[in-house]
Protein backbone atom coordinates (compact mmCIF):
# COMPACT_ATOMS: atom_id res chain seq x y z
CA UNK A 1 0.00 0.00 0.00
CA UNK A 2 1.87 3.28 -1.08
CA UNK A 3 -0.35 5.86 0.67
CA UNK A 4 1.31 8.17 -1.23
CA UNK A 5 -0.77 10.75 -4.36
CA UNK A 6 -1.14 7.77 -6.29
CA UNK A 7 -3.34 5.54 -4.21
CA UNK A 8 -7.43 5.65 -5.97
CA UNK A 9 -9.30 6.61 -3.22
CA UNK A 10 -12.21 6.86 -5.64
CA UNK A 11 -12.20 2.65 -5.85
CA UNK A 12 -11.60 2.11 -2.51
CA UNK A 13 -15.00 4.23 -1.62
CA UNK A 14 -16.35 2.41 -4.44
CA UNK A 15 -15.38 -0.68 -2.66
CA UNK A 16 -16.80 0.93 0.39
CA UNK A 17 -20.04 1.49 -0.82
CA UNK A 18 -20.91 -1.42 -2.97
CA UNK A 19 -18.72 -3.92 -1.41
CA UNK A 20 -18.99 -3.33 2.32
CA UNK A 21 -15.60 -3.65 1.47
CA UNK A 22 -13.46 -3.08 4.84
CA UNK A 23 -10.48 -3.59 4.04
CA UNK A 24 -10.67 -0.55 1.66
CA UNK A 25 -12.51 1.16 4.93
CA UNK A 26 -8.72 0.72 6.36
CA UNK A 27 -6.57 2.26 3.73
CA UNK A 28 -8.90 5.37 3.38
CA UNK A 29 -8.66 5.38 7.41
CA UNK A 30 -5.05 5.30 7.50
CA UNK A 31 -5.18 8.29 4.80
CA UNK A 32 -7.82 10.52 5.77
CA UNK A 33 -8.63 10.30 9.65
CA UNK A 34 -5.34 11.90 10.19
CA UNK A 35 -6.12 14.59 8.10
CA UNK A 36 -9.36 15.09 9.82
CA UNK A 37 -8.00 15.23 13.22
CA UNK A 38 -5.41 18.17 12.16
CA UNK A 39 -8.19 20.01 10.44
CA UNK A 40 -10.82 19.61 13.39
CA UNK A 41 -7.68 21.12 15.52
CA UNK A 42 -6.99 23.63 13.13
CA UNK A 43 -10.73 24.62 13.34
CA UNK A 44 -10.31 25.04 17.37
CA UNK A 45 -10.70 21.15 18.81
CA UNK A 46 -8.67 20.21 21.62
CA UNK A 47 -6.82 16.77 20.29
CA UNK A 48 -9.19 14.92 22.38
CA UNK A 49 -12.31 16.13 20.52
CA UNK A 50 -10.73 16.02 17.26
CA UNK A 51 -9.65 12.41 17.96
CA UNK A 52 -13.43 11.46 18.97
CA UNK A 53 -15.11 13.46 16.05
CA UNK A 54 -12.53 12.03 13.15
CA UNK A 55 -13.53 8.34 14.45
CA UNK A 56 -17.13 9.52 13.72
CA UNK A 57 -16.43 10.86 10.71
CA UNK A 58 -14.83 8.33 9.47
CA UNK A 59 -18.18 5.68 10.76
CA UNK A 60 -20.32 8.26 8.99
CA UNK A 61 -18.15 7.63 5.58
CA UNK A 62 -18.86 3.72 5.91
CA UNK A 63 -22.45 4.35 7.13
CA UNK A 64 -23.54 6.87 4.84
CA UNK A 65 -21.61 5.78 1.85
CA UNK A 66 -24.95 5.99 -0.62
CA UNK A 67 -24.58 9.81 -0.56
CA UNK A 68 -20.84 9.38 -2.12
CA UNK A 69 -21.25 10.45 -5.89
CA UNK A 70 -17.86 10.08 -7.62
CA UNK A 71 -19.28 12.14 -10.46
CA UNK A 72 -19.30 15.20 -8.21
CA UNK A 73 -17.20 14.82 -5.82
CA UNK A 74 -13.40 13.43 -5.22
CA UNK A 75 -12.98 11.32 -1.81
CA UNK A 76 -11.58 14.45 0.04
CA UNK A 77 -14.30 16.41 -0.63
CA UNK A 78 -16.44 13.90 0.33
CA UNK A 79 -14.74 13.50 3.77
CA UNK A 80 -14.52 17.29 3.98
CA UNK A 81 -18.43 17.48 3.93
CA UNK A 82 -18.81 15.05 6.46
CA UNK A 83 -15.99 16.56 8.49
CA UNK A 84 -17.36 19.95 8.14
CA UNK A 85 -21.27 19.21 9.10
CA UNK A 86 -19.67 17.20 12.28
CA UNK A 87 -18.29 20.25 13.43
CA UNK A 88 -21.65 22.07 13.06
CA UNK A 89 -22.90 19.32 15.39
CA UNK A 90 -20.32 19.65 17.88
CA UNK A 91 -20.62 23.75 18.46
CA UNK A 92 -24.57 22.17 19.10
CA UNK A 93 -25.86 26.23 18.30
CA UNK A 94 -27.57 25.74 15.14
CA UNK A 95 -29.01 23.07 12.83
CA UNK A 96 -27.63 22.93 8.87
CA UNK A 97 -30.43 23.25 6.58
CA UNK A 98 -29.23 20.67 3.45
CA UNK A 99 -30.02 21.20 0.36
CA UNK A 100 -32.29 18.40 -1.68
CA UNK A 101 -30.34 15.43 -2.44
CA UNK A 102 -29.63 14.73 -6.10
CA UNK A 103 -28.63 11.15 -6.96
CA UNK A 104 -28.33 8.46 -8.50
CA UNK A 105 -31.37 6.06 -8.71
CA UNK A 106 -30.26 2.58 -7.67
CA UNK A 107 -30.39 1.23 -11.39
CA UNK A 108 -28.31 4.21 -12.53
CA UNK A 109 -24.49 4.90 -12.35
CA UNK A 110 -22.39 7.57 -13.68
CA UNK A 111 -20.26 7.26 -16.53
CA UNK A 112 -17.07 5.48 -15.78
CA UNK A 113 -15.08 8.27 -17.62
CA UNK A 114 -16.78 10.76 -15.43
CA UNK A 115 -15.87 8.74 -11.87
CA UNK A 116 -11.74 9.37 -11.90
CA UNK A 117 -12.13 13.10 -12.91
CA UNK A 118 -13.14 14.84 -9.41
CA UNK A 119 -10.03 13.09 -7.68
CA UNK A 120 -7.54 14.10 -10.08
CA UNK A 121 -9.13 17.69 -9.40
CA UNK A 122 -8.81 17.51 -6.03
CA UNK A 123 -5.04 17.08 -7.16
CA UNK A 124 -4.76 19.88 -8.98
CA UNK A 125 -6.68 22.02 -6.89
CA UNK A 126 -4.29 21.26 -3.97
CA UNK A 127 -1.04 22.07 -6.16
CA UNK A 128 -2.54 25.41 -7.04
CA UNK A 129 -3.93 26.27 -3.55
CA UNK A 130 -0.02 25.48 -2.71
CA UNK A 131 1.34 27.89 -5.44
CA UNK A 132 -1.21 31.17 -4.21
CA UNK A 133 0.81 33.95 -1.97
CA UNK A 134 0.94 32.77 1.57
CA UNK A 135 -1.91 35.19 2.56
CA UNK A 136 -4.51 34.29 0.05
CA UNK A 137 -4.01 30.47 1.26
CA UNK A 138 -4.03 31.81 4.77
CA UNK A 139 -7.25 33.33 4.07
CA UNK A 140 -8.88 30.42 2.04
CA UNK A 141 -7.83 27.60 4.96
CA UNK A 142 -9.27 30.39 7.39
CA UNK A 143 -12.42 30.46 5.74
CA UNK A 144 -12.26 26.65 5.42
CA UNK A 145 -11.37 26.38 9.16
CA UNK A 146 -14.78 28.42 9.70
CA UNK A 147 -13.10 31.78 10.75
CA UNK A 148 -14.18 34.17 8.84
CA UNK A 149 -18.05 35.44 8.05
CA UNK A 150 -19.32 36.11 4.45
CA UNK A 151 -18.70 39.26 4.92
CA UNK A 152 -15.13 38.73 5.10
CA UNK A 153 -14.91 36.75 2.57
CA UNK A 154 -13.02 37.71 -0.52
CA UNK A 155 -15.25 37.19 -3.87
CA UNK A 156 -12.41 35.80 -5.61
CA UNK A 157 -10.05 33.14 -4.27
CA UNK A 158 -7.45 33.06 -7.13
CA UNK A 159 -7.83 29.44 -7.81
CA UNK A 160 -9.23 28.17 -10.96
CA UNK A 161 -11.77 26.76 -10.43
CA UNK A 162 -13.91 27.54 -13.63
CA UNK A 163 -13.76 23.79 -15.17
CA UNK A 164 -14.84 22.43 -11.97
CA UNK A 165 -17.65 24.22 -12.07
CA UNK A 166 -18.43 23.10 -15.42
CA UNK A 167 -17.54 19.48 -14.87
CA UNK A 168 -19.99 19.51 -11.90
CA UNK A 169 -22.90 21.25 -13.92
CA UNK A 170 -22.75 18.64 -16.53
CA UNK A 171 -23.15 15.78 -14.19
CA UNK A 172 -25.87 17.71 -12.33
CA UNK A 173 -27.80 18.26 -15.98
CA UNK A 174 -26.96 14.33 -16.79
CA UNK A 175 -28.34 13.45 -13.31
CA UNK A 176 -31.82 15.80 -13.68
CA UNK A 177 -32.00 14.11 -17.73
CA UNK A 178 -32.16 10.80 -16.00
CA UNK A 179 -34.27 11.41 -13.73
CA UNK A 180 -37.05 12.58 -15.64
CA UNK B 1 -38.74 29.02 -14.73
CA UNK B 2 -35.73 31.11 -15.36
CA UNK B 3 -33.19 32.43 -12.47
CA UNK B 4 -31.40 35.56 -13.04
CA UNK B 5 -30.69 36.41 -9.60
CA UNK B 6 -27.71 33.67 -7.85
CA UNK B 7 -26.05 33.76 -4.84
CA UNK B 8 -23.28 35.46 -4.33
CA UNK B 9 -19.30 33.91 -3.93
CA UNK B 10 -18.59 34.45 -0.57
CA UNK B 11 -22.00 33.15 0.35
CA UNK B 12 -21.81 30.09 -0.85
CA UNK B 13 -17.95 29.86 0.15
CA UNK B 14 -19.19 30.80 3.72
CA UNK B 15 -22.08 27.77 3.76
CA UNK B 16 -19.34 25.46 1.81
CA UNK B 17 -17.11 25.74 4.86
CA UNK B 18 -20.41 25.58 7.59
CA UNK B 19 -20.19 29.10 8.69
CA UNK B 20 -22.79 30.98 7.99
CA UNK B 21 -25.93 31.46 10.20
CA UNK B 22 -28.98 29.00 10.17
CA UNK B 23 -31.35 31.61 8.67
CA UNK B 24 -28.91 32.46 5.82
CA UNK B 25 -28.04 28.73 5.44
CA UNK B 26 -32.07 28.09 5.11
CA UNK B 27 -32.05 30.40 2.36
CA UNK B 28 -28.88 29.03 0.66
CA UNK B 29 -30.10 25.46 0.90
CA UNK B 30 -33.70 26.77 -0.37
CA UNK B 31 -32.27 28.49 -3.11
CA UNK B 32 -30.30 25.57 -4.31
CA UNK B 33 -32.74 23.29 -3.96
CA UNK B 34 -34.03 25.43 -7.29
CA UNK B 35 -30.63 26.29 -9.09
CA UNK B 36 -28.06 23.99 -10.24
CA UNK B 37 -25.98 26.71 -11.37
CA UNK B 38 -25.57 27.46 -7.21
CA UNK B 39 -25.37 23.75 -6.62
CA UNK B 40 -22.54 23.51 -9.10
CA UNK B 41 -20.49 26.34 -7.62
CA UNK B 42 -21.48 25.22 -3.94
CA UNK B 43 -19.89 22.35 -4.43
CA UNK B 44 -17.19 23.68 -6.65
CA UNK B 45 -15.86 25.85 -3.23
CA UNK B 46 -16.61 22.16 -0.74
CA UNK B 47 -13.96 21.00 -4.18
CA UNK B 48 -11.96 23.56 -2.31
CA UNK B 49 -12.74 22.23 1.26
CA UNK B 50 -11.68 19.18 0.29
CA UNK B 51 -8.37 20.04 -1.47
CA UNK B 52 -7.89 22.25 2.48
CA UNK B 53 -8.82 18.43 3.77
CA UNK B 54 -5.99 17.18 1.47
CA UNK B 55 -3.35 19.05 1.81
CA UNK B 56 -3.60 19.60 5.75
CA UNK B 57 -1.09 18.18 7.96
CA UNK B 58 -1.74 15.29 9.90
CA UNK B 59 -1.93 14.32 13.74
CA UNK B 60 -1.44 10.83 14.27
CA UNK B 61 -4.98 8.97 15.60
CA UNK B 62 -4.67 7.36 19.15
CA UNK B 63 -3.26 3.57 19.02
CA UNK B 64 -6.27 1.24 18.72
CA UNK B 65 -8.17 3.62 16.69
CA UNK B 66 -8.70 2.37 13.07
CA UNK B 67 -9.36 -1.25 15.63
CA UNK B 68 -12.28 0.51 17.09
CA UNK B 69 -13.94 2.15 14.38
CA UNK B 70 -13.57 -1.20 12.55
CA UNK B 71 -15.63 -2.70 15.62
CA UNK B 72 -18.55 -0.83 15.54
CA UNK B 73 -19.09 -0.18 11.49
CA UNK B 74 -22.74 -1.65 11.21
CA UNK B 75 -25.15 -2.43 8.34
CA UNK B 76 -24.87 0.87 5.92
CA UNK B 77 -27.91 3.65 5.02
CA UNK B 78 -30.23 2.55 2.43
CA UNK B 79 -30.51 5.89 -0.18
CA UNK B 80 -34.33 7.14 0.57
CA UNK B 81 -36.38 7.52 -1.21
CA UNK B 82 -36.76 10.56 -3.58
CA UNK B 83 -39.23 12.85 -1.49
CA UNK B 84 -42.25 14.05 -3.18
CA UNK B 85 -41.99 18.18 -3.74
CA UNK B 86 -44.43 19.97 -2.44
CA UNK B 87 -44.70 23.77 -2.44
CA UNK B 88 -41.62 24.11 -0.55
CA UNK B 89 -38.26 22.54 -1.22
CA UNK B 90 -37.87 20.66 1.18
CA UNK B 91 -35.13 22.53 3.88
CA UNK B 92 -37.83 25.41 3.81
CA UNK B 93 -40.47 22.21 4.41
CA UNK B 94 -38.61 21.44 7.48
CA UNK B 95 -38.80 24.79 8.67
CA UNK B 96 -42.31 24.83 8.23
CA UNK B 97 -42.69 21.56 9.63
CA UNK B 98 -45.27 21.04 6.38
CA UNK B 99 -46.43 22.84 3.26
CA UNK B 100 -47.99 26.03 2.44
CA UNK B 101 -51.08 24.89 4.59
CA UNK B 102 -49.36 24.61 7.90
CA UNK B 103 -47.59 27.83 7.92
CA UNK B 104 -48.71 30.20 10.54
CA UNK B 105 -49.25 33.59 9.40
CA UNK B 106 -49.01 36.95 11.14
CA UNK B 107 -50.93 39.91 9.72
CA UNK B 108 -48.29 42.88 9.29
CA UNK B 109 -50.92 45.04 7.93
CA UNK B 110 -52.53 46.32 4.21
CA UNK B 111 -53.16 42.47 3.53
CA UNK B 112 -49.11 41.55 4.17
CA UNK B 113 -48.22 38.67 6.36
CA UNK B 114 -45.57 37.12 7.49
CA UNK B 115 -44.39 34.59 9.89
CA UNK B 116 -40.79 33.83 11.54
CA UNK B 117 -39.07 30.88 11.20
CA UNK B 118 -37.54 28.95 13.89
CA UNK B 119 -33.66 29.22 13.44
CA UNK B 120 -30.61 30.15 15.86
CA UNK B 121 -29.76 33.46 16.97
CA UNK B 122 -27.91 36.07 15.40
CA UNK B 123 -30.04 36.06 12.38
CA UNK B 124 -33.53 35.30 11.56
CA UNK B 125 -35.81 33.68 8.55
CA UNK B 126 -39.40 34.51 7.99
CA UNK B 127 -41.65 33.97 5.30
CA UNK B 128 -43.86 36.82 3.70
CA UNK B 129 -47.24 37.20 1.99
CA UNK B 130 -47.78 40.26 -0.16
CA UNK B 131 -50.69 40.67 -2.06
CA UNK B 132 -50.48 41.56 -5.68
CA UNK B 133 -49.74 44.95 -6.58
CA UNK B 134 -49.26 45.64 -3.08
CA UNK B 135 -45.99 47.19 -1.38
CA UNK B 136 -44.50 46.27 1.90
CA UNK B 137 -43.32 49.91 3.64
CA UNK B 138 -40.68 51.65 2.45
CA UNK B 139 -37.54 50.25 4.78
CA UNK B 140 -33.88 49.94 5.13
CA UNK B 141 -31.78 47.24 7.23
CA UNK B 142 -28.91 46.94 8.87
CA UNK B 143 -26.69 44.49 7.72
CA UNK B 144 -27.69 42.38 4.85
CA UNK B 145 -31.29 40.78 3.88
CA UNK B 146 -31.34 38.01 1.58
CA UNK B 147 -34.95 37.50 0.08
CA UNK B 148 -35.83 34.47 -2.44
CA UNK B 149 -39.10 34.60 -3.92
CA UNK B 150 -41.23 30.92 -4.48
CA UNK B 151 -44.52 32.47 -5.67
CA UNK B 152 -45.18 35.53 -7.87
CA UNK B 153 -42.64 38.42 -8.52
CA UNK B 154 -41.62 41.79 -6.43
CA UNK B 155 -39.96 44.83 -8.28
CA UNK B 156 -37.78 47.55 -6.50
CA UNK B 157 -35.63 50.51 -7.75
CA UNK B 158 -32.81 47.78 -8.77
CA UNK B 159 -34.76 45.68 -10.87
CA UNK B 160 -37.30 42.54 -10.84
CA UNK B 161 -37.33 39.23 -9.16
CA UNK B 162 -39.56 36.25 -9.91
CA UNK B 163 -39.81 32.89 -8.94
CA UNK B 164 -35.95 31.44 -7.33
CA UNK B 165 -34.35 34.30 -7.71
CA UNK B 166 -32.86 35.82 -4.69
CA UNK B 167 -32.20 39.39 -3.91
CA UNK B 168 -29.19 40.11 -1.27
CA UNK B 169 -29.56 43.71 -0.49
CA UNK B 170 -26.59 45.60 1.89
CA UNK B 171 -27.37 48.22 4.17
CA UNK B 172 -26.78 51.18 1.78
CA UNK B 173 -30.23 49.62 -0.39
CA UNK B 174 -33.25 51.85 0.74
CA UNK B 175 -35.96 50.06 -1.37
CA UNK B 176 -39.32 49.95 -1.17
CA UNK B 177 -40.96 45.91 -2.85
CA UNK B 178 -43.64 45.53 -4.53
CA UNK B 179 -45.26 42.93 -6.03
CA UNK B 180 -46.73 42.47 -9.24
CA UNK B 181 -50.17 42.18 -9.79
CA UNK B 182 -51.66 39.29 -10.88
CA UNK B 183 -50.38 36.97 -8.31
CA UNK B 184 -49.87 37.45 -4.91
CA UNK B 185 -46.04 36.97 -3.73
CA UNK B 186 -44.39 34.65 -1.40
CA UNK B 187 -40.86 35.06 -0.05
CA UNK B 188 -38.02 33.51 2.13
CA UNK B 189 -36.18 36.57 3.76
CA UNK B 190 -33.16 36.44 6.14
CA UNK B 191 -31.76 39.03 7.92
CA UNK B 192 -28.38 38.87 9.83
CA UNK B 193 -29.45 42.31 12.13
CA UNK B 194 -31.69 41.76 14.85
CA UNK B 195 -35.42 41.81 13.96
CA UNK B 196 -36.73 45.08 15.30
CA UNK B 197 -40.73 44.20 14.86
CA UNK B 198 -41.87 41.71 17.96
CA UNK B 199 -44.54 40.08 18.67
CA UNK B 200 -44.98 41.94 22.02
CA UNK B 201 -44.80 45.48 20.44
CA UNK B 202 -48.17 47.11 20.00
CA UNK B 203 -50.28 46.22 17.55
CA UNK B 204 -50.55 49.73 16.55
CA UNK B 205 -46.87 49.53 15.24
CA UNK B 206 -46.86 46.28 13.52
CA UNK B 207 -47.34 48.25 9.96
CA UNK B 208 -44.66 49.99 10.63
CA UNK B 209 -42.10 47.00 10.91
CA UNK B 210 -38.66 48.11 10.30
CA UNK B 211 -36.22 44.63 8.78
Amino acid sequence: MSGGTETDWASLMLAVRDKQDRNAFAQLFRHFAPRVKAFLMKAGSDAATAEECAQDVMATLWQKSHLYDPARASVATWVFTIARNRRIDMARKARRPEPEAVLWGPDEEPDQADVYQADQETKRLSAALADLPEKQRALIKRAFYGDLSHSEIAAETGLPLGTIKSRIRLALDRLRQKMT
Amino acid sequence: MTIRHHLSNPLLMAYAAGNLSEAFGLVVATHISLCDECRARLETFEAVGGAVVDSADTVAMADGSLESVLARLGPQDAAPAPRKRGFFPAPLADYVGGDLAAVHWRPLGMGVRQAILPTARGASARLLYIPAGQAVPDHGHRGTELTLVLQGAFRDESDRFGVGDVEIATEDLEHTPVAEAGMDCICLAATDAPLRFRAMLPRLLQPIFRI
